[in-house]
């Protein structure tokens, strides 16, 4: 099923998860038109990440709704994932296997041509280290390498978790080259990040969370500063 | 939630009925031919068992519809039920280790049915130390339902198993048989066991339901959806 | 089908990367049976009358390692997760780690057999019988063991509850194993193994399918 034109690519209600007697995403309702990128800035423990996880349906859903690429996320969990890939703070790499070996396993469930492994190792600059153990790779490859895996998955939705981190200035560019791409193909980004002036020049749109709330929304030029709000 | 004085008159009907059946069948019932006074024991003992099967059966329904139902309900009589079956099977255990030593002269006569409970008190024991070790609800909730499914799944090959294993070595009887005539007190003594057990059931159930209420934020107020909507800017 | 066969390759790849932990397990397991000899004391004849018994007390504590271990690798990264958010299937993810720890298991069992004969004179020219019934234990003792792994893996005091919660299930893999194996080194007169080898078998269908149904429900949040 294509998405059509005017079906949100992320349509929330109310999302919540709480975990123990906290409320981590505390109700947050949203829109987001597909291809928009979206910037969601937050204090640390605002609820940034678990906001993504539970869209990315890595985390439950405690209680609202919410439709992902036009499927629902409580009941159509195989599609959404289909449509969505994350990129967190966890790799989802097996250490004791190389990097081509990591994407080898992935591809495999996705059903991927064979070819784009060695394309996207070629694309974050891991090619030459290709088959070195992941337990070797220091924290900003092991970041190109998760970002080749969240890649593989040629998703509609992309949601990136502060990956800007780990990266020196060549992967920083490098990720930015690759959001101009996914641009083109017309993929829905949201981008968790602290990184505010980065950020108001890469996305369209902004929003910004604490304890767990939507407290502001608009152009991502007009984000003002924290504690300006 | 229902905070009614029911389960109480259920334990205290209980006790009566318990204390009834238990002074008849070791006051006033007459001793059995072969094996003497130790034979009473059976008064409890089939009325335990009994009771233990019936709790431990009630905990398999509540895994299942704590799987299949959003009820939190289920797993807070799910703990309480497990908890009242392992109580009962270890009682049974002692009671049957209390029969074996003047009767074989051994603290354990390895009866398939007793060394079925013992694996069963430490199959849904280790489930209770699950539960300990489990932060958050909804995974305690699910693990637990899943483990007692499992070990429920296993308790006629762990029968099964055991009986065939000891059969092979033993041809001792099981402290089982109660003569006709004796039935009344027994009846009684089982009655009373049961409507204990639904009483304390009930009122675990309701402490495992106010913890489990207490450990979670409570829920959000249903937000009038009004959020962000944001359309694409025009940037490229 | 697909998803089977690539995590089936997974598995047997960790495996066989993390080959040196298996080693480290297999001493483990020699050295359960060294011990035995010891506690019992050199009565040649109890040992081998026992024989049975204590090469798969050895292989049932030696498999808390092997099941602990295999979901390590799957919980240091999320690895599991990631694989989950592909989307692929759980119960190909289950079955295919139930049969590599199997796999797994079969070979430290049959690796422990010449420590049986050697420390127990406990001998018997049945082989290809003898690795049935270790290959049945092990798949036994592997159908739950993988799902309480993986469930464990995600709690608290994981090294404890994972022998806690597997060892009283598994009673009967137990009790038929080392009735089968004594059966096969002593000697079988009243054709005793057929129903002890069913046992095993109708225990490992009813596991096979009935955690590998459940399994989801452990891995997902």
């Amino acid at each position: 099923m294509t998405l059509q034109v005017d079906m949100p690519a992320i349509d929330a209600s109310g999302v919540a998860r709480r975990f123990g007697r906290r409320w981590a995403v505390a109700g947050v309702s949203l829109r987001v038109a597909p291809g928009t990128r979206l910037m969601v800035t937050g204090r640390n423990g605002s609820g940034k990440s678990t906001l993504l996880r539970v869209l990315a349906t890595a985390s439950r859903l405690d209680q609202g709704t919410a439709r992902i690429a036009g499927f629902d996320l409580a009941t159509e969990r195989a599609a959404v994932r289909r449509n969505v890939a994350l990129l967190g703070h966890h790799s989802y790499l097996y250490e004791a296997l190389t990097a081509r070996e990591n994407l080898e396993i992935a591809r495999r469930f996705l059903g991927a041509p064979a070819d784009r492994v060695d394309a996207l190792l070629a694309e974050v600059g891991l090619l030459a280290r290709a088959d070195e153990p992941v337990l070797v790779f220091s924290a900003g490859m092991r970041k190109r390498l998760a970002l080749a895996r969240a890649l593989l998955q040629d998703a509609r939705v992309l949601l990136l978790d502060e990956p800007y981190g780990e990266l020196d200035p060549a992967g920083f560019a490098l990720l930015d080259r690759v959001l101009d791409e996914q641009r083109r193909r017309g993929v829905t980004v949201l981008l968790a990040t602290h990184l505010l002036d980065h950020g108001r020049a890469l996305c369209d749109e902004a929003i910004a969370l604490e304890e767990g709330r939507l407290v502001w929304s608009g152009p991502a030029a007009l984000l003002p500063e924290p504690g300006a709000a | 939630m229902a905070h009614g004085k029911r389960p109480h008159y259920y334990v205290a009907l209980g006790v009566l009925l318990l204390l009834w059946g238990s002074t008849w069948g070791l006051f006033f019932a007459p001793a059995e031919t072969y094996m003497g006074d130790v034979q009473r024991i059976m008064y409890v003992h089939v009325a335990t068992a009994w009771n233990a099967m019936l709790a431990l059966t009630f905990a398999f329904v509540c895994a299942v519809m704590a799987l299949w139902s959003a009820n939190t309900r289920w797993d807070s009589r799910l703990e309480a039920s497990i908890e009242t079956g392992v109580v009962l099977s270890a009682l049974l255990c002692m009671q049957g280790a209390i029969w074996a030593k003047p009767t074989w002269g051994v603290w354990w006569d390895w009866d398939p049915r007793l060394t079925t409970t013992a694996v069963l008190v430490f199959a849904f024991g280790g489930i209770l130390a699950l539960r300990q070790f489990v932060d958050d609800p909804v995974k305690r909730a699910t693990w637990s339902a899943v483990a007692a499914v499992i070990a429920s799944a296993d308790v006629p090959i762990v029968y099964f198993s055991v009986r065939w294993w000891n059969s092979l070595h033993q041809l001792q009887s099981s402290p089982e048989t109660v003569s006709r005539a004796f039935h009344w007190p027994l009846r009684i003594n089982a009655l009373g066991i049961l409507f204990l057990m639904i009483g304390l059931i009930s009122l675990r159930t309701r402490v495992a339901a106010l913890r489990r209420e207490a450990e979670q934020a409570p829920p959000l107020p249903v937000a009038v959806p009004h959020g962000a909507s944001l359309a694409q800017g025009a940037r490229s | 089908m697909k998803a089977l066969w690539a995590a089936l390759r997974k598995d047997l790849l960790l495996q066989w990367r993390t080959r040196a932990q298996a080693a480290a397990v297999y001493a483990f397991g020699a050295s359960a049976l060294l011990l035995f000899s010891f506690a019992v004391g050199p009565q040649a004849a109890l040992l081998r009358e026992q024989a049975a018994g204590f090469l798969w007390l050895g292989l049932m504590l030696s498999s808390t390692l092997t099941l602990a271990e295999s979901f390590q690798a799957e919980a240091e990264q999320r690895a599991l997760e990631g694989l989950l958010l592909l989307p692929a299937s759980p119960r190909a993810l289950y079955y295919a780690k139930a049969l590599a720890n199997t796999a797994a298991l079969f070979l430290l069992g049959a690796g422990l057999l010449p420590m049986m004969v050697i420390l127990y004179d406990a001998a018997t020219p049945r082989v290809p019988p003898l690795l049935g019934i270790v290959l049945l234990g092990s798949a036994g003792l592997s159908a739950p063991g993988t799902l309480y792994a993986a469930m464990t893996s995600q709690a608290r005091a994981r090294q404890t509850l994972l022998p806690l919660l597997l060892f009283p299930l598994v009673v009967p893999v137990l009790l038929a194993s080392v009735k089968a194996t004594s059966l096969i080194i002593h000697g079988d007169p009243m054709g005793q193994l057929g129903s002890w080898t069913l046992l095993l078998t109708c225990f490992n269908v009813i596991h096979w399918s009935l955690c590998g149904l459940l399994f989801e429900r452990v891995v997902e949040d």
